[in-house]
């Protein structure tokens, strides 16, 4: 009814960007950006009400609701600093968390990038099929695979009696939470980085080899530099991952509380209903900060990785 | 121990245990270095064979040993008795841990719940994403709002459990309350809220609600990044022909996008599948909440019946495979259109 009344703007079509404003602002309506409004405080409410009670006063948080706050505002920091310094508190929990997720990103990151490479550029016989079988393995729940690893890292792998390979002897250190984050995250990293791997430009693989250099040094100076948005991507992910898992940290930890990572403990204050009521607010603040700073902080490449497909399956 | 000492003990045994760190890090990258050096010193035919060896066999060893054999390992456990880790003795029973899984009565109601999961979860998400990727598009500055959709899909499903706990925690009512949901009911006049998490079957419904809220960002992006992707000529010559809000979306952006809508819809299916750490922490299976992925837990790890519990392993994986195998058909049709 109202734009198309005079004949200019039908003489002149709008393009590009300018047109994607244009259709934007007839369809921004103050009803849709209210309601978008309200959906996004809706889902930050819950995560608001936990924040606020980290810093409430323990006799406060334990009796009244967070939203009590607003009307008779207390403030304390005895919470963190209980859950910070005592024993059995969330610092050594912290550490591990740290001590596991390190690790677990970055070895990952290399045993994938290399296969991706032999993958992509130095194609064999077969090597189609190794592709295609390592990506197929996305469909194994790692639910699967738990008992039998469990096995093979107490007494080695053994089929029908015979010992093939021995066990590792990392039973109950977390160098074993290290191995199983790694085995599981291959699938979904070797398509990955392949993926990106196998378009960089020909041009340059061939150059490098003119000049000399090998395939192993290829790798080393030209692929994994210029591979790095995609390693971004994925290492947000298997970082997310391996930090707000709780399903292998569980399995694999072993029971001493002195290794176990943030979920695990937190897990277990949770079920321990009453005896540290008034630490559950400042200790899952704290287990949920540091993956939240590390989401906000890379966002971009998260996303990236999420539309390329990186979804554990 | 005083104070002082317990602090130094806490302090050194975070520095032993992020020195093992560094060292393994450091360690790793090392010998990648080493093998790199020495290898890199062949030359001549078997310089690419080798090559191919070096890249390639780290990730084919560790595959096979975690997941191939494993898996292998766990349909063969889901047809004996065994009962506990690292048995010796254990005897084929053939198919009676599935026959019981199907129609031990408890077992079975755990199914149907997965099931109900698996239906509502991914329909929500979907649903909430679909919305808000619509109302985001239409904001002159979206971030705000959309970053506190997307926030959840970085907190850990038991930190979610803890968040969530101050929504569903009960006290008497003649208390004041701490969960934010009773305060609700009372404000609204239900004088007499139920403690949530115990009255079955609402405890279930309540605790796919958080799963929702953890999954409902991911799909706004994903189907965020198709609609934006939907040419803007198509949106606005639909316009001219006087379409417009929900017949719009309804017979242009929907059939645009149904494949993305497709491929959200199993991502989440999947997850919930194999969600076990709301459960586990918010009521660990008991008041008639357990799903199959945190009963596995239990029959695998707690009440030593790994070869019923590997049965339901499979029958998960069994369940997961389509769901996969269609998602990645989609995904290759729409790489093939693109």
């Amino acid at each position: 009814m109202t734009s198309v009344s005079t004949s200019a703007d039908v003489k002149k079509p709008l393009k590009g960007a300018e047109a994607r404003k244009a259709v934007r602002r007839t369809f921004s309506t103050p009803i849709a950006s209210i309601a978008a409004v309200a959906i996004g405080l809706l889902w930050t409410i819950p995560t608001l009400g936990l924040f606020i009670n980290s810093f409430r006063g323990k006799e406060d948080a334990a009796t009244t609701g967070w939203w009590e706050f607003f009307t008779h505002p207390t403030f304390s920091l005895d919470g963190y600093r209980q859950v910070l310094t005592g024993s059995g508190g969330m610092f050594i929990p912290l550490v591990n968390s740290l001590a596991i997720t390190i690790p677990a990103t970055i070895i990952p990151i290399f045993i994938a990038s290399m296969a991706g490479y032999a993958i992509a550029w130095l194609p064999f016989k077969g090597s189609d099929f190794i592709f295609f079988g390592i990506f197929a393995l996305q469909v194994v729940p790692l639910q699967m695979a738990l008992v039998p690893l469990q096995q093979y890292y107490v007494h080695g792998l053994r089929i029908a009696g015979v010992t093939i390979l021995p066990s590792p002897h990392i039973n109950g250190t977390i160098a074993q939470i290290w191995l199983s984050h790694t085995m599981f995250s291959l699938p979904l990293a070797v398509f990955l980085l392949h993926n990106f791997i196998a378009q960089l430009p020909r041009s340059l693989m061939e150059a490098a080899r003119i000049d000399g250099a090998s395939h192993l040094r290829i790798f080393s100076s030209i692929v994994l530099p210029l591979t790095l948005p995609a390693i971004a991507s994925f290492a947000i992910f298997q970082f997310l991952w391996v930090w707000n898992d709780l399903l292998v940290a569980k399995v694999f930890g072993g029971t001493d509380p002195n290794q176990q990572p943030v979920t695990a403990r937190m897990q277990n204050l949770v079920g321990n209903f009453g005896a540290h009521q008034e630490l559950l607010a400042p200790a899952g603040f704290l287990t949920i900060v540091i993956p939240v700073i590390v989401f906000l902080a890379l966002q971009r490449y998260f996303v990236r990785g999420l539309l390329a497909g990186s979804v554990k399956g | 121990m005083s104070a002082a000492s317990l602090v130094t003990s806490v302090a050194s045994q975070a520095g032993t245990t992020l020195l093992g760190v560094v060292l393994a890090v450091g360690g790793f990258i090392g010998i990648l270095a080493i093998v790199f050096f020495i290898a890199g010193r062949v030359t001549g035919r078997f310089e690419r064979p080798l090559a191919i060896i070096i890249c390639l066999v780290p990730a084919l060893f560790l595959v096979t040993l975690g997941l191939i054999i494993p898996a292998l390992t766990t349909i063969n456990n889901s047809f004996t008795d065994q009962q506990f880790l690292g048995q010796q003795k254990v005897s084929y029973i053939g198919l009676k841990n599935y026959i019981h899984a199907f129609t031990d009565p408890a077992t079975q109601q755990t199914i149907v719940r997965t099931v109900l999961w698996l239906l509502i979860v991914p329909a929500f998400a979907v649903g909430v994403g679909m919305l808000m990727a619509l109302l985001v598009d239409r904001m002159k500055h979206p971030s705000l709002p959309k970053t506190m959709v997307f926030l959840p899909t970085a907190i850990s499903f038991v930190g979610a459990a803890v968040i969530w706990g101050y929504v569903y925690s009960w006290k008497d009512p003649s208390l004041p309350q701490t969960g934010l949901l009773s305060q609700l009911a009372i404000w609204l006049g239900w004088n007499n809220p139920p403690n949530w998490m115990l009255s079955s079957p609402l405890n279930t419904f309540l605790m796919m609600v958080i799963l929702i809220w953890i999954q409902a960002g991911f799909s706004m992006v994903v189907l965020g990044a198709a609609l934006k992707a939907i040419p803007e000529e198509v949106v606005e010559s639909a316009r001219m022909d006087g379409a417009s809000g929900w017949r719009l979306f309804r017979s242009i952006q929907v059939p645009m996008i149904r494949s993305t809508i497709v491929v959200v819809l199993t991502t989440v299916m999947i997850t919930t599948l194999k969600v076990f750490d709301i459960v586990f922490t918010m009521t660990n299976g008991n008041f008639n909440t357990d799903i199959i992925a945190r009963r596995m837990f239990s029959d695998m790890f707690v009440t030593s019946q790994v070869g019923r519990g590997s049965a339901l392993a499979v029958i998960l994986f069994i369940a997961v495979i389509p769901l996969v195998f269609y998602n990645v058909r989609q995904l290759r049709r729409e790489r093939e259109i693109r």
